[in-house]
């Protein structure tokens, strides 16, 4: 086991844990954002620079502090250490700087966006960036490559977070799609015109932090946040089945995995549930789906949205007292 | 005229033989370590002898061997970094072209201190022809009983193996080398862990660079104590520089470390001054990445000491005053040099180099092109120059490898020193857009 202090905090973890991980432990608004690190995916992590963070003191047997920022994702902790994120005003400025990388490439299409509501990189960059871009050149563009009937790649949304390539190297058998090319013209790509065809392929769908993969069967059916998560089931004999179906009305516009707070997938289903069963019909329901994220898609739903607690104090006094009168509910409370 | 280790017989016709090579003292050391020493003691006599990795970090090779972690019945490796492919640099091509039989000999030395039995050379994929030279040589150390099993009757195996890349200066980052080695995408990996510890197939690997390499068998011969009698302070020993730009004798010089860098640039010994009979303006001192240093901060530090060839001389002041020794790539720029272009040129190569894995460095270095490139041709204005530094420093240590870094510490490097030249590319943006313009004092075009 070993004892770290994140942010001022103390928490105990078993030796190996990433600083990430750690701080999840702790939770709640001092856990680093994390675009390209993803639990269930080995090997992932380490690249979009978001969950940076500063080493005060490396250990308790070499306290020097870390000449560089270091990915909290990736990097195990050691007994003692030091960390700090929000407290480090070095690294909140450098968590700008990223923002800003991950922006100035970025088309910007969120109004024609189905990840739109759903995004990590909305989510992060409206929480640690600028409203500002110092950007004046043409943004990066792609040829539009066609991967297969499900799924679209919109190249021109992506960060290169590689969570896709892990997931189709992980959790299907031949990948077919890969980067290609490198520096700022590396691409997601087939090589070869070549459909992505796997019981599985859909799964890139979830892991995809942005909007470069999204699916074609809910392609601008609906805002995310129009729709209502609704837990079901159903017995698949090639996944698990436990799934969450997004309404409007009384129609299933998508199906997903279900995630957890920090929008990774808990268990992978398959291409059946995900893009062919459509009906009410073809499923148990559960009930609503708790969405454990301040986030538009945890409004208008069956349950109040969970509230950030630091933007609760910068709300009109007003709306706290009535926030206070009838608190967000949790499911099943 | 200083010592020569390593190139004492680089013009020996026929030294790229086996025979040659031999005559001349080859392999002595293979012979000295296999039969006399024990491994430690290669390793101790490394230590001993102060070198410092040639590739441009200048990290204690000894200390570096020391760090390899040496689990039972788990195979290491000894890895040579001859992707060399920084602007500026050109030492090793040379080396493995000439004297393929010293890095051969070196490897097999260095192996045996490290226990590694099997070994690669990881060569840079443009350089085909020295691949060629390599594998003969290897195949004629092979029947000399050099390599294979059993050298020399010691009981010691090693298998040497050449593999060539495909021509990404991103896999002259240890990590991403072994990954490119591996047969992977030629990305760097996350450290930790490093490669002392989990390195080619996730086994105790040490990447050093050929420099080093070849130097090692000198160090064996002479011993480590005798080798670090030459140089100054914590830099001993020789040290290949390949220099190149505005002099009047370009080429591959081996320096005793401590050699002053005015000598350097202005002996007839070596360089022969700067072409033309003019001025000289900046130097980048140790290939591309490392900060360019104008004439008067090349020549004598800040406090006013001359500058000496070594690692400690040359970054004295940080990077505020100073630079660093890098990989030994010698640019002299002259008076007729822009700076802006110049640095453009170098950020163009970054932009094209990045492997695109972190952000910040392949959304950075392109947009620090972009703007050099608005600069350069007019398009400019003075709040890109702020931008520039402020791009560079968002670069600068965010980022997995040292990529970043390289690309960042040139661009913020020229703005520091020659700010006015990016300004007068502003004010005089016509002039500036020409071809050839060049800033002078007095804004007269070349």
């Amino acid at each position: 086991m070993a004892k770290i202090t994140f942010d001022g905090v103390e928490v105990e973890v078993p030796d190996g844990t990433t600083i990430l991980n750690a701080a999840r432990q702790i939770g709640g608004s001092i856990v680093p954002p994390a675009m390209c690190y993803y639990t269930p995916l080995k090997g992932s992590g380490g690249k979009c620079r978001a969950c940076l963070v500063r080493v005060a003191a490396g250990s308790a047997k070499d306290p020097r502090p870390m000449p560089k920022l270091v990915a909290s994702c990736v990097t195990p902790v050691q007994d003692g250490m030091v960390v700090e994120n929000t407290t480090s005003e070095q690294v909140l400025n450098v968590r700008k700087g990223i923002v800003e990388m991950l922006l100035i490439n970025h088309p910007l299409d969120c109004p024609v966006c189905d990840q739109a509501g759903e995004c990590d990189l909305q989510n992060f960059a409206f929480e640690h960036g600028v409203s500002t871009t110092r950007y004046q050149e043409e943004r990066r563009t792609f040829e539009k490559i066609d991967i297969g009937p499900l799924i679209q790649l919109h190249m021109t949304r992506c960060i290169l977070c590689y969570r896709c390539v892990y997931t189709a190297n992980q959790i299907t058998d031949n990948r077919v799609h890969g980067v290609l090319g490198r520096g700022d013209a590396a691409e997601i790509g087939t090589y070869i015109e070549n459909i992505i065809d796997n019981d599985f392929s859909g799964n890139v769908i979830d892991v995809c932090p942005v909007g470069a993969l999204t699916d074609k069967t809910f392609r601008f059916k609906s805002r995310v946040w129009f729709t209502k998560p609704v837990n079901a089931h159903r017995d698949c004999p090639k996944c698990s089945g436990n799934v969450v179906l997004w309404y409007k009305g009384k129609d299933v516009l998508r199906t997903t995995a279900r995630k957890d707070q920090y929008g990774e997938v808990k268990e992978w289903i398959c291409n059946e549930c995900r893009f062919e069963k459509k009906e009410t019909s073809d499923w148990i329901i559960e009930g609503p789906a708790h969405i454990d994220r301040s986030s538009v898609i945890s409004a208008n739903h069956y349950e109040l949205p969970v509230l950030n607690q630091s933007v609760v104090a910068d709300l009109p006094e007003s709306t706290q007292r009535d926030l206070e009168k009838n608190p967000p509910l949790k499911l099943g409370s | 005229m200083g010592r020569k280790l390593l190139t004492e017989h680089i013009n020996v016709e026929g030294i790229n033989t086996f025979e040659v090579y031999r005559k001349h003292g080859g392999y002595r050391s293979v012979e000295k370590a296999l039969k006399t020493m024990t491994p430690d003691e290669v390793v101790e006599e490394v230590k001993k002898s102060g070198l410092r990795g040639r590739g441009g970090a200048g990290f204690p090779t000894g200390m570096k061997w020391s760090f390899l972690a040496k689990p039972e019945g788990v195979p290491r490796y000894l890895v040579c970094n001859a992707d060399e492919s920084e602007p500026g640099t050109f030492k090793d091509r040379q080396l493995m072209s000439k004297l393929p039989h010293l890095l051969i000999e070196g490897m097999i030395t260095s192996s045996y201190a490290l226990g590694a039995n099997t070994s690669y050379i990881y060569i840079r994929g443009e350089l085909l022809y020295v691949l060629r030279i390599l594998e003969k040589a290897i195949a004629e150390a092979y029947a000399a009983g050099f390599l294979g099993k059993n050298i020399l009757g010691s009981g010691y195996d090693l298998d040497l193996h050449v593999h060539p890349g495909g021509g990404a200066y991103i896999c002259g980052e240890e990590t991403a080398l072994l990954e490119s080695l591996e047969g992977k995408r030629g990305n760097p990996r996350n450290k930790p862990p490093f490669p002392a510890v989990q390195g080619l197939y996730a086994r105790p690997t040490v990447v050093n660079n050929v420099e080093s390499i070849a130097a090692v068998p000198v160090i064996v011969n002479e011993g480590g104590d005798e080798y670090a009698k030459i140089g100054v302070g914590r830099s001993t020993g020789t040290k290949l520089i390949s220099a190149c730009g505005h002099l009047n004798k370009p080429g591959i010089y081996e320096i005793e470390l401590g050699l002053p860098v005015e000598e350097f640039i202005y002996s007839d010994e070596y360089c022969g001054g700067i072409w033309k009979g003019r001025e000289l303006k900046a130097v980048v001192a140790g290939g591309s990445s490392v900060p360019i240093l104008p004439k008067e901060l090349i020549l004598k530090t800040a406090a006013g000491e001359n500058r000496l060839m070594t690692y400690e001389s040359l970054s004295d002041g940080g990077f505020v005053t100073g630079t660093m020794l890098g990989s030994g790539g010698f640019i002299a720029m002259d008076e007729t040099t822009c700076i802006v272009r110049n640095t453009w040129n170098f950020s163009r190569f970054y932009h094209h180099e990045s492997c695109g894995q972190c952000s910040p460095c392949r959304e950075g270095t392109g947009w620090m092109e972009k703007v050099l490139h608005r600069l350069e041709h007019g398009h400019g204005h003075m709040e890109d120059i702020d931008l520039l530094v402020s791009v560079a420093k968002q670069i600068e240590g965010n980022t997995i490898c040292p990529l970043g870094e390289a690309a960042a510490w040139p661009v913020a490097a020229a703005v520091r020193h020659f700010r006015h030249e990016f300004e007068w590319h502003v004010t005089h943006a016509k002039e500036a857009a020409q071809p050839g313009a060049v800033y002078r004092t007095n804004a007269v075009l070349a």
